[in-house]
């Protein structure tokens, strides 16, 4: 579980988160939605420590992160998994080379016990025999499949996914956020999803944060978010004809 | 940045085989363009020399001299680091430079690496082999002079091996290394800092290596010209 208090964040004078505090929760894959600009990504990165704060607290698992000893920070990131907007694949190395990396960086198995579990993790993400392409010879699904598999390849505690399906095609989109949820459902771990896909909101968003110009401006999950009154989510959440469309089947089927 | 690239060391099994490619990027890449300018600029300083040596007082082996002080002194140190700071700089520069805006930087940080130590280090200690390079300059140059002398009848090649042995000082040789460890350590740095601190875009990686390129040089033209002055003065 991941706890965050009061957090502030400021570039240059201009406040870009304005006191979030929220909780996301283990085992669920929680959302972090907003327009392009209200700090989703600026947030994922306060949690992920890649920013200073000003004010405010992260607490994994009770542990507040900025108190920790730098020898516990590694520890810590040590069980944090991340998938990039851009996947993030070092292209000087292998598909199977980019998943091994953390299991090289931080454990003392044995070159046979990480190939097992390359093996197993890219079965895992449905890429069976793409050990030995180069990253730039895989499709944008793929990267993100990779991406995933090298996030959870040492089974990490959290997961964070920023935009994980961002310029994937609807059915491609889909398989990702399915992935996502079932690996959360599987591995017990704390998920953050950092998305303005709709899609991945009604599929995937047992808990969603809602964010705008740096403020909490609603918390629910993707059962609440049909019947909220909330003028700002259903602003955003239903500025398409179709959503609004689904929106009123759903309350209709419901009343 | 360079007291952070000594902090948290990547393990050494990792760290090992990131040296070896650096060093086959960085010094056994380098070595086909180092040869071929070295023999070449080396026939063309002989070349000058000895068309400019009009008067019969002259004796014919200041051509071997001059070329022999002209490449160990300047040539091979300072003006083959400059061609490496467009080569090698640049290459760190992108390379680094590309991993900002892809955000691989940013992977290995989440990691716990020390992005600094596992991406500059290495160069770091790679460059150590810079000197490697520089006396193959060295040698490929006083060759290239030898050839153009020789073939172009400037001079007979015994005139040029007396030329090139007449009044050797070591320590030039040791002032040119001096130059070279100073330079190599502008050649992992400079570049590595502009890569690694860039912000923006595919457009931005293409500025900072101009920029890299530009520095790299302005430094080692200024380094050359103080230590020029502190040991041969």
């Amino acid at each position: 579980m991941i706890e965050v208090k009061n957090l502030h964040k400021s570039f240059g004078g201009v406040e870009v988160l304005k006191g979030i505090s929220t909780t996301f929760e283990k085992g669920k894959t929680n959302l972090i939605i907003g327009q392009s600009g209200s700090g989703k990504t600026v947030f994922l990165k306060c949690l992920l420590g890649l920013f200073d704060y000003e004010e405010g607290t992260i607490a994994y698992d009770g542990k507040i992160f900025s108190q920790l000893t730098e020898a516990e920070k590694r520890n810590m990131r040590a069980k944090i998994g991340m998938v990039f907007q851009g996947s993030a694949l070092f292209d000087s190395m292998t598909i199977a080379q980019n998943v091994m990396f953390p299991l090289k960086m931080f454990t003392k198995q044995s070159k046979s016990e990480m190939e097992d579990r390359v093996d197993f993790v890219l079965r895992r993400v449905n890429l069976d025999d793409a050990h030995n392409k180069m990253p730039s010879e895989a499709s944008g699904g793929m990267q993100k499949r990779v991406a995933i598999a090298r996030a959870i390849v040492n089974n990490p505690k959290y997961l964070f996914c920023d935009e994980p399906n961002s310029g994937l095609d609807p059915k491609t989109a889909i398989v990702i956020d399915n992935l996502i949820q079932e690996i959360t459902d599987e591995y017990q771990i704390t998920t953050v999803v950092n998305s303005h896909d709709m899609n991945s909101v009604m599929e995937i968003g047992e808990k969603i944060v809602f964010l705008k110009n740096g403020l909490k401006a609603w918390e629910g999950s993707n059962k609440t978010i049909f019947k909220t009154d909330n003028e700002v989510v259903t602003d955003f959440v239903y500025s398409s004809n179709l959503f609004k469309k689904v929106r009123k089947m759903y309350i209709d089927e419901n009343e | 940045m360079i007291a952070e690239m000594f902090r948290k060391p990547t393990k050494w099994s990792v760290m090992k085989q990131l040296i070896l490619k650096d060093v086959d990027d960085l010094i056994i890449g380098s070595l086909g363009i180092v040869a071929f300018i070295s023999f070449f600029v080396g026939g063309v300083v002989t070349i000058q020399t000895a068309l400019n040596i009009n008067n019969p007082l002259i004796p014919k082996y200041l051509v071997g001299f001059a070329t022999r002080q002209s490449i160990i002194l300047e040539f091979a140190p300072t003006f083959m680091s400059i061609i490496m700071a467009g080569k090698v700089g640049s290459f760190i520069t992108s390379s680094i430079g590309t991993m900002r805006v892809t955000e691989q930087i940013d992977a290995l940080e989440v990691m716990g690496i020390n992005a600094l130590n596992y991406l500059v280090f290495p160069k770091f200690i790679s460059m150590l082999l810079y000197p490697f390079i520089i006396s193959i300059a060295m040698f490929l140059g006083i060759l290239g002079g030898m050839a153009a002398c020789v073939y172009g009848g400037f001079s007979t090649l015994e005139d040029y091996i007396v030329g090139i042995q007449t009044d050797f000082e070591t320590f030039h040789v040791v002032y040119a290394f001096i130059k070279t460890f100073s330079f190599a350590f502008l050649l992992a740095t400079i570049p590595s800092f502009h890569g690694f601190y860039m912000k923006g875009g595919a457009l931005e990686v293409g500025k900072a290596s101009t920029t890299s390129f530009v520095w790299t040089s302005v430094a080692i033209i200024v380094l050359n010209y103080f230590l020029t002055q502190m040991l041969l003065s």
